[in-house]
């Protein structure tokens, strides 16, 4: 069957991420969407490792490292100077984890966004900090278990419900905020490419799973990303020039079926579980009347 | 010396500075305000507003913003600038190290200010001096003029193929920053005549993609650019010498070296100082000398690189060297005057007296230096904290 997926492929062989990575397939469908013309800068995160100690690459673009709280600033000097240049048709990405992005970044992004820059802030979310060996962050779930929130006999898991950012981004009046994650390629391609269109800053948060972090088989990355929609841990949504478009799950499952995917998860009980399935209704609702408005 | 095309006007410090960032022909200008940086880059914004400059001026959230936002530009080849102060430049300290080591040759003003708690806006050096091992050349100017000039020699000395280090241009808060004198703006011809246009060889391109500061393991060539980056900062000694003479040849003022001498031949008692204080200290030793006492005055331009062996050489001949410090390591003491006892270890027996003098912002008087001549003509050793309250 064809797809719409284009075949160009800018990320190489040889790259050092774990087996069953969420955050390199973003990483690769985003570059198919964009092409060659593009630059990313990426903060301290997986994918400061990911392509491999210097001179390795792994990605056929300029990659800009920069520190863990300058993402959006970084993106924001890159796309003035290349537009002074007369380079105003490279890409210029910001590609941060949710950790840089939701906590020690969300100043840099936020002043970046409010700006208007003509740029792409993607955040790949695996739910904590995973580079520096699975610690709690802002974009952590309720109810995960993280080397920082463990299990013991207090039984200190993650107490407090997820930040979302793309909420707050679309909160903030940025033109084009979507989430995708990559069990959907396609969509998630296609709003990258719908993102291009908007003349302006734009957020796409993309769910990429951890098995390392969220402890689950590695062949399972795609089946845990399916879930997360299909369970409205992770609803996916398009919000462009101030229309809501939500992703209805075709085979929905339960918040339980979902954290029993992973052992993360897997402390939790009968209460624990309707705490956050009732979190998890509670935002559908939301999302669902900021469609009819 | 040719005839020079220039205008003379009457400006603050932080109004000369803006000049000379305009002379430059900075393309990408990002800031963060902060008293008393403020009039630098309310200046800038106004001169982007009037099409006086061709720049692109963005303001950020944060001073660690503008840090990367100007690291984001120069790497795309565009020449940028920053000016920052006190709190603002600790706050960028992360990213200070990130544009050295990534050899970018910005260029930013710092109009020194104090440190809080308490909080505190009027000058003294420890922001500055705090920074020493970002790997930033680092000079302190005495006057409007001298600022200037030095913002347009700072380019051509940080984007020299040798060197590749960021510069970073020291004023005293309002003592320069917010004091008009008299200042020569040179024409724009005569810039350019100095200045050639950036061009960075390794700037991001798509065709040429690189990764700019992958990581490197222990045995990769991370110490080896470490090196790199120290055998760059001494080499720039000889191109700050070099680019001054040239500057003085074109622009008829002559900065010297790294060092300023003054009054120095056979001089007893010698008085090392920077920024402003060294003005003041030149006045008395000026006073001194007419009654007879053998004082001379050593000002540091450049703390970065350190001129050691400018400090050897010039000091060589004195009975008693005393180091004015607007800065202190506690625990351990003034940081020039820390600095300079190293440089002197091992080739030297004069003993150094160090005086902590005009933290946050207290004068630093005509009496107080005459009190540090007749401290080290006492023979007075170690570190002595000058006009605080108690002293007798």
């Amino acid at each position: 069957m064809p797809t719409s997926i284009p075949e160009q492929e800018l990320m190489e062989p040889g790259h050092t991420a774990c087996q069953g990575c969420g955050a390199t397939l973003a990483m690769r469908y985003v570059l198919k969407a964009l092409g060659k013309k593009t630059v990313v800068s990426v903060p301290a995160s997986c994918w400061a490792v990911i392509p491999g100690a210097m001179p390795n690459r792994t990605l056929d673009i300029p990659m800009v490292y920069t520190p863990f709280a300058a993402t959006g600033a970084s993106i924001s000097g890159l796309r003035e100077a290349l537009d002074i240049r007369g380079d105003s048709d490279y890409n210029v990405v910001g590609f941060a984890g949710d950790g840089g992005t939701a906590d020690i970044g969300l100043q840099s992004l936020s002043g970046a966004m409010e700006r208007g820059h003509n740029v792409f802030y993607i955040m790949y979310d695996n739910e904590g900090y995973m580079n520096t060996g699975v610690q709690r962050s802002g974009s952590t779930p309720y109810g995960a278990e993280t080397t920082t929130t463990p299990v013991g006999l207090d039984r200190n898991f993650k107490k407090q419900q997820k930040k979302v950012v793309a909420d707050i981004m679309m909160a903030q009046g940025v033109p084009y905020v979507a989430t995708a994650t990559i069990a959907y390629p396609e969509d998630l391609i296609r709003k990258v490419q719908n993102a291009k269109k908007t003349n302006g800053p734009k957020f796409i948060q993309i769910l990429a799973p951890c098995p390392t972090g969220w402890y689950y088989p590695p062949e399972k990355t795609i089946e845990v990303s399916r879930m997360a929609v299909q369970s409205r841990m992770f609803p996916l949504y398009e919000y462009s020039m101030g229309t809501f478009r939500l992703t209805r799950p075709s085979k929905p499952v339960s918040v339980k079926e979902y954290v029993q995917s992973q052992k993360r998860f897997s402390h939790m009980d009968e209460d624990e579980i309707s705490i956050l399935q009732e979190e998890v209704d509670r935002r559908w609702e939301g999302l669902l009347e900021k469609e009819t408005h | 010396m040719r005839e020079i095309g220039s205008k003379t006007s009457i400006m603050t410090g932080n109004e000369a500075v803006a000049e000379g960032v305009r002379l430059s022909k900075v393309g990408f200008i990002s800031a963060y305000p902060i008293t008393p940086q403020t009039t630098i880059v309310e200046k800038l914004a106004e001169m982007v507003a009037n099409r006086e400059i061709s720049a692109r001026y963005v303001e950020v959230e944060s001073e660690h913003s503008a840090m990367a936002a100007v690291f984001a530009s120069e790497i795309a080849g565009v020449r940028s600038y920053t000016a920052t102060s006190s709190q603002g430049l600790l706050y960028m300290h992360e990213m200070l190290h990130w544009v050295a080591g990534q050899r970018l040759p910005i260029v930013m003003s710092v109009v020194n200010r104090a440190i809080g708690p308490p909080w505190n806006i009027w000058s003294d050096q420890s922001d500055s001096m705090n920074q020493k091992d970002t790997g930033w050349i680092q000079v302190y100017s005495e006057s409007n003029q001298e600022a200037m000039d030095t913002l347009i020699m700072g380019y051509r000395i940080a984007e020299d193929s040798g060197v590749m280090l960021p510069f970073m241009s020291m004023e005293d808060a309002f003592i320069l920053s917010h004091t008009s004198e008299q200042v020569v703006i040179p024409d724009q011809e005569l810039v350019d005549e100095f200045l050639p246009e950036f061009h960075l060889d390794f700037k991001v391109d798509s065709d040429r993609p690189m990764g700019y500061g992958s990581y490197s393991t222990p045995d990769g060539p991370f110490m080896e650019l470490k090196k790199d980056m120290m055998e760059s900062m001494w080499q720039s000694a000889n191109t700050i010498k070099k680019v001054t003479g040239e500057f003085s040849e074109i622009f008829g003022r002559d900065y010297g070296g790294l060092i300023e001498e003054y009054m120095t031949d056979g001089a007893e008692y010698l008085l090392v100082a920077s920024g402003t204080v060294a003005s003041t200290a030149k006045y008395v030793a000026g006073k001194m000398r007419a009654d007879g006492r053998k004082v001379g005055i050593i000002r540091i331009r450049y703390f970065r690189p350190f001129p050691a062996e400018d400090i050897v050489r010039a000091t060589k001949d004195a009975a008693h060297i005393g180091v004015i410090d607007r800065s202190v390591s506690f625990g351990s003491g003034g940081t020039m005057f820390n600095e300079i006892k190293a440089a002197l270890y091992g080739r030297s027996d004069i003993p150094v007296t160090g005086f902590v003098a005009g933290i946050g912002g207290r004068d630093v008087k005509e009496d107080d230096i005459e009190g540090m001549i007749d401290m080290m003509a006492a023979g007075k050793e170690g570190t002595v904290f000058i006009n605080t309250r108690g002293d007798q």
